[in-house]
């Protein structure tokens, strides 16, 4: 057996594991965690895959910003186990039925594409190949338009969730930072010089001039 | 890295051919990488320890006070003093928190400002892994110390802590998109994403031909993008004047709950990524081991000075700028930061395709 294939059968057990850890753990923040383990073991097999942009890009988004928002949402909503458990028995059935749809399709994708030797199908490349230069290639050449397309997507989802929270202009006074920049010392406070030792200074300090 | 390679085959090899047979390469391999990390981590370790006396004897210099004196000459033994201290402390958990995660949240956070060391090119070639995609790597590597943030704040069980965690977790998202977006300047100039070819190209240009290289490298061309990375690592390392994760005297951070050798382990990540983000700052825009002028030699003593140099620069803020208040910060990173770096990715794009292009 090579070293390789034992790395890939760890991280496989590790992705199934924290895969079925994620919705089975009764604590949230614990089965959000098991998510970002479940994204790290994907990222090493994608490595294996010498798919190094993926697996690089796949913890950079997803373990850097996407599951930490995850991790906010569930922390502020403090859901109960019990809670969660509610009406598990009613939505069975079109679970299961959407599960096992997925098996099926992703059955039919696995099966057609790849024969039993399709690790010695991929190609293997050099050494002195980047799969960055490629990727980058790729994208600004052949998929120009898609990928244009998904960041027109994402644009619109980040202009929807800046108008679905924005509610107007708050009431009330709020600071403005650039004008506060430009206040002058001499608009807020007076320096007064005065003298303490001559006779009379006292009445200087009650105010007078 | 060349050299540990020889000295381990010449010192092992006997031994290791007769003990492991046919396994020997690969074990030497992973074994040649041990004893490399531990050259990398054991100076940064001792760098760190002392940082923390830098600053207190800068910031005590810059307040006319000696700072500390007391332990060893010149306060040289005061790190280890401290550090034994916090040795000694007890850990205590507080009841109702989540305990396991509770002790593994400064591991979150000091891991990956240690693990991201292993991408950083010393000199040429002096790096102990050189990938392609290095830069992005490292951008993967270092967005992971969130979590050591978020997870302390939330498995503290404790209010402030927990709303501290979110405060700083926001802040250091909100400020890797600014500094995201610096880095991509950097990218797109240096046409590669690998740290050592990044510092290669910076060698290269108008001004390093006629042996002022210290005008060729990314900083006077992405000035703007220079100073908006140096912002947004101080905001990035939680360090004042944006330091909102301690603020011990009017907002009190995520690390409240923790005592003893768990808070040092979130105050050697503080000063660990300090380094880290000094380095790439030198590695990125001031040339990392290029020398400034033609006529003296390149070198890893480069790095160094200039690595002290935005050390020093960051002890001096702490001692000089009172505290941000928190919206103001963000305000900062997302109204001011993010807009200009946008705008100078147009610039360059634009430059960069004009005939006037520097980057040729």
């Amino acid at each position: 057996m090579e070293f390789k294939t034992f790395v890939f059968y760890f991280l496989a057990m590790t992705l199934i594991y924290a895969a079925a850890r994620v919705v089975t753990l009764r604590n949230p923040v614990h089965a959000a965690l098991h998510l970002v383990l479940a994204f790290f073991s994907a990222s090493g097999v994608w490595m294996l895959l010498e798919a190094e942009f993926l697996a690089v890009a796949l913890v950079f988004v997803y373990v850097g910003s996407v599951a930490v928002l995850f991790l906010f949402v569930v922390m502020m909503f403090d859901v109960g186990a019990d809670h969660l458990r509610e009406g598990f028995r009613k939505n069975l059935p079109v679970a299961a039925l959407v599960a096992s749809l997925m098996l099926i399709e992703m059955g039919c994708t696995l099966w057609l594409r790849f024969s039993t030797s399709a690790e010695r199908a991929l190609p293997h490349a050099g050494a002195g190949y980047s799969n960055v230069k490629v990727v980058g290639r790729l994208l600004f050449t052949q998929y120009a338009y898609p990928f244009e397309l998904a960041s027109v997507v994402l644009l619109t989802g980040v202009v929807a969730a800046v108008a679905l929270t924005l509610r107007g202009r708050r009431a009330g006074r709020s600071a403005n930072p650039s004008e506060q920049t430009l206040v002058n010392p001499r608009d807020r406070i007076r320096v007064v010089e005065m003298r303490l030792d001559r006779p009379g200074a006292e009445n200087d300090l009650k105010g007078g001039e | 890295m060349r050299v540990i390679d020889d000295v381990l085959a010449f010192v092992l090899g006997g031994i290791g051919e007769r003990v492991f047979g046919t396994m020997w390469p690969s074990v030497f391999i992973a074994l040649a990488t041990l004893v490399k990390i531990a050259c990398i981590v054991a100076p940064l370790m001792l760098s760190m320890a002392y940082l923390t006396l830098l600053e207190r004897k800068i910031i005590g210099w810059m307040q006319a006070r000696l700072g500390p004196n007391r332990v060893g000459p010149f306060g040289l033994a005061q790190p280890l003093a401290d550090g034994l201290k916090l040795l000694f402390k007890e850990i205590v958990i507080p009841s109702g928190a989540d305990k396991w995660v509770f002790l593994a949240a400064p591991v979150f956070a000091i891991a990956p400002a240690l693990a991201a060391w292993a991408l950083v090119p010393f000199d040429d070639g002096l790096v102990l892994a050189d990938v392609n995609a290095g830069l992005l790597t490292l951008m993967a590597i270092t967005s992971i110390g969130v979590y050591g943030v978020i997870l302390a704040g939330w498995s503290s069980n404790s209010r402030y802590a927990f709303l501290g965690g979110m405060r700083s977790a926001a802040q250091l998202i909100s400020y890797e998109v600014a500094m995201g977006l610096a880095l991509v300047v950097v990218v797109m100039v240096s046409n590669s994403l690998n740290l050592g070819d990044i510092v290669r190209s910076q060698g290269k240009g108008l001004f390093a031909d006629a042996g002022f290289s210290v005008f060729s490298w990314n900083w006077l061309p992405l000035f703007p993008v220079f100073i908006v990375y140096l912002v947004s690592i101080v905001a990035e390392t939680n360090r004042a004047p944006f330091d909102m994760a301690e603020g011990e005297s009017e907002i009190i951070g995520f690390h409240l709950e923790y005592s003893g050798l768990a808070f040092a382990l979130f105050y050697m990540a503080e000063y660990a990524s300090m380094i880290l983000c000094s380095t790439l700052a030198a590695l990125l825009f001031l040339g990392g081991w290029l020398s400034p002028f033609g006529f003296v030699p390149d070198g890893f003593h480069w790095l160094f000075v200039k690595v002290f140099v935005i050390l020093t620069g960051f002890l001096w803020i702490r001692a000089t700028f009172p505290r941000y208040r928190y919206d103001q910060v963000m305000r900062l990173g997302w109204k001011v930061f993010i807009p200009i770096t946008l705008l100078w990715t147009l610039v360059v794009g634009a430059w960069m395709m004009s005939p006037l292009s520097v980057w040729k």
